[in-house]
């Protein structure tokens, strides 16, 4: 078996699939994010922190460097980096200008003060940062075992997390001013969530690469924001959605000479284009049904 | 410093550029579109790695993919202003075909030298010819006196859509425009100073303009004088220190400015509230939302 090819036989196909470890491993290791990513994704899709989440995959880079010029280990450097820019982002939602405008400007400000740190820890390092192309566009086949557990950790870290302010945090994004009014503490949640989500894209870019983040963190989450508006039913379907789309994607590139990433991407892409049109196309059939012509109810985080 | 060649050629691009980039990022921060901004610049790599895929210039793939990303995006999004999601989604699958482009390329005979080709597109501001200076120069400086020109019916469509289409104000059309000049002057910019350089002053100088002022025109002049300021000393700066990259000079002097006008606002905002003594926890400052309109009517 020395170059795979697809053949008719979907057992076969499979089999071949499972045949080498790393193929195995990438696998695990997709599994995982995708989950991880569905369920912040979906979080961070409702509260509109998109720009955030961005910026966060891109502090992979002053995170790699600084640790290359510091010689400690590069995921060391990279959890810090994303660390520290979460806290910067959290404290800068809420205050600033009022409005969006304010927030985006913050956000955008700490990506590229981040960036220019990175190409100057790059310019005193003097030396070539290996494995700059795996850190933008990932490197799935070549996670190890030791990297797998590694992400299991992190995950399920994460995903405790979520679950214990999941609900005070939906709470605080549908209304913070009831939420704040009753007690929550909505600006302590603001930087918790934003932790958690540099936890997950620091996972998550490990497998797609610090550019492609997006196609397990919004794409899954937002296509599952169009079908549905309930929280458990959106958060499964994300789920579903942000699976597929790795198994079809890894499954695919094996068998083909293109890359991951791409296939990745634009699985997630058509499977967003499609719930959009569904999710559109639901909503003028109930309003039909029960005689409202005019507008669709605007559904949560859209 | 200004004997040298290089150092003029910078310095003359970089002051058009800061200066557009001022004017254009105040809007863009009022309008809420610096992640658009973002993914202009992303996708512009993308644009003249396809262009050397399909063995046509970079130059033509960079300004064209940016200009149909802007359309995308203003024609997806209501009020000509896509939310960040679709932002998100659109610009990671064309980051995803970039992949492939790059793929492509390095499987075919001869790629390799595309995606150098590709890379030097985005150099650094001390490698510009004079012919490419003078040409970033040019570009813009149209885009921004386009914007200038334009100020004031775009002001009132992005505070008041609706007082604006009472008014007969083409809001949405404006929209769209804007967007267009944004992708002309990314496309430009990023040619000459690069992707990270060009969001830089188009986010932090505009975000320290909106924290210290409400006025319009005020604000407009002090973000593109920040921008030009931080620039200068930048480059200065970078001259002088060998080691420190010009555009890590000009963002870090330029993130600083963002710090310290968020500093000076909340010390006077604190000096307001004791001075009026409410307490009811609201900023002392309006936001541009509620001064905008009387100054644009």
């Amino acid at each position: 078996m020395s170059t795979p090819s697809l053949s008719w036989d979907p057992i076969h196909d499979v089999h071949q699939l499972l045949a080498f470890p790393f193929m195995v491993n990438a696998l695990e290791a997709g599994t995982i994010v995708a989950v991880l990513a569905a369920v912040v994704g979906w979080y961070m899709v409702l509260r509109r922190q998109t720009f955030a989440g961005h910026t966060l995959a891109l502090m992979a880079f002053p995170g790699g460097a600084g640790a290359a010029l510091a010689g400690l280990p590069g995921a060391l450097g990279y959890y810090v980096s994303c660390g520290a820019a979460a806290v910067l982002m959290g404290r800068g939602r809420g205050h600033g200008t009022r409005g969006h405008g304010g927030e985006s400007a913050a956000i955008g400000t700490v990506q590229t003060a981040g960036l220019a740190l990175g190409f100057l820890f790059l310019s005193l390092y003097h030396g070539v940062l290996g494995g700059l192309e795996s850190l933008l566009f990932g490197t799935f086949l070549g996670v190890s075992r030791g990297q797998v557990l590694t992400l299991l950790i992190v995950a399920c870290v994460a995903l405790v997390l979520i679950g214990v302010v999941g609900r005070p945090l939906l709470f605080a994004t549908v209304d913070d001013q009831v939420a704040r009014a009753h007690g929550v503490p909505v600006r302590a949640l603001d930087i918790a969530f934003m932790l958690i989500l540099g936890l997950a894209v620091a996972a998550t870019s490990q497998i797609t690469g610090a550019l492609l983040v997006f196609a397990l963190l919004v794409a899954p989450a937002a296509g599952a924001q169009a079908l549905t508006a309930r929280p458990a039913l959106g958060l499964a379907l994300s789920i579903a959605f942000a699976v597929l789309v790795v198994w079809l994607g890894l499954g695919i590139a094996y068998f083909s000479i293109y890359p991951v990433g791409f296939f990745t991407t634009t699985f997630a892409f058509a499977l967003y284009l499609l719930a959009r049109l569904a999710g559109a196309g639901v909503r003028r059939s109930r309003g039909a049904r029960s005689g409202i012509n005019g507008a669709p109810r605007r559904e949560a985080g859209r | 410093m200004f004997a040298h060649d290089f150092v003029r050629d910078a310095y003359l691009a970089g002051t058009c550029i800061a200066l557009a980039c001022g004017v254009c990022g105040w809007f863009v921060v009022l309008r809420g579109q610096v992640f658009a901004g973002d993914a202009l610049g992303h996708v512009a790599f993308v644009g003249a790695i396809a262009a050397a895929a399909v063995g046509v210039d970079e130059r033509v793939g960079l300004f064209a993919l940016t200009l149909v990303l802007a359309c995308t995006m203003a024609g997806l999004g209501r009020r000509a202003q896509a939310d960040d999601v679709t932002i998100g989604v659109v610009f990671s699958w064309i980051l995803g075909l970039g992949v492939l482009c790059i793929a492509l390329l390095s499987t075919s005979a001869g790629g390799g030298s595309g995606v150098a080709t590709a890379n030097t597109l985005f150099g650094s501001i001390f490698g510009l010819s004079a012919s490419q200076a003078v040409l970033a120069a040019a570009v813009t400086l149209a885009v921004a006196l386009c914007v200038i020109v334009a100020r004031r019916p775009l002001l009132l469509a992005t505070l008041d859509p609706e007082i604006a289409a009472v008014r007969g104000v083409p809001a949405r059309l404006l929209g769209v425009a804007f967007l267009l000049l944004l992708a002309v002057l990314t496309a430009e910019g990023t040619q000459a100073v690069g992707a990270l350089l060009l969001l830089g002053l188009l986010a932090a100088p505009a975000g320290a303009a909106h924290q210290l002022t409400v006025h319009p025109y005020r604000g407009l002049a002090l973000s593109s004088a920040l921008a030009v300021g931080a620039t200068w000393a930048g480059l200065a700066l970078s001259y002088a220190i060998s080691a420190l990259p010009p555009s890590s000079a000009i963002i870090g002097i330029a993130a600083a400015s963002y710090v310290l006008a968020g500093l000076a606002r909340r010390v006077r905002a604190g000096r307001a509230g004791r001075r009026g003594g409410t307490q009811l926890g609201l900023p002392a400052e309006a936001g541009p939302a509620a001064a905008g309109p009387a100054a644009a009517a």
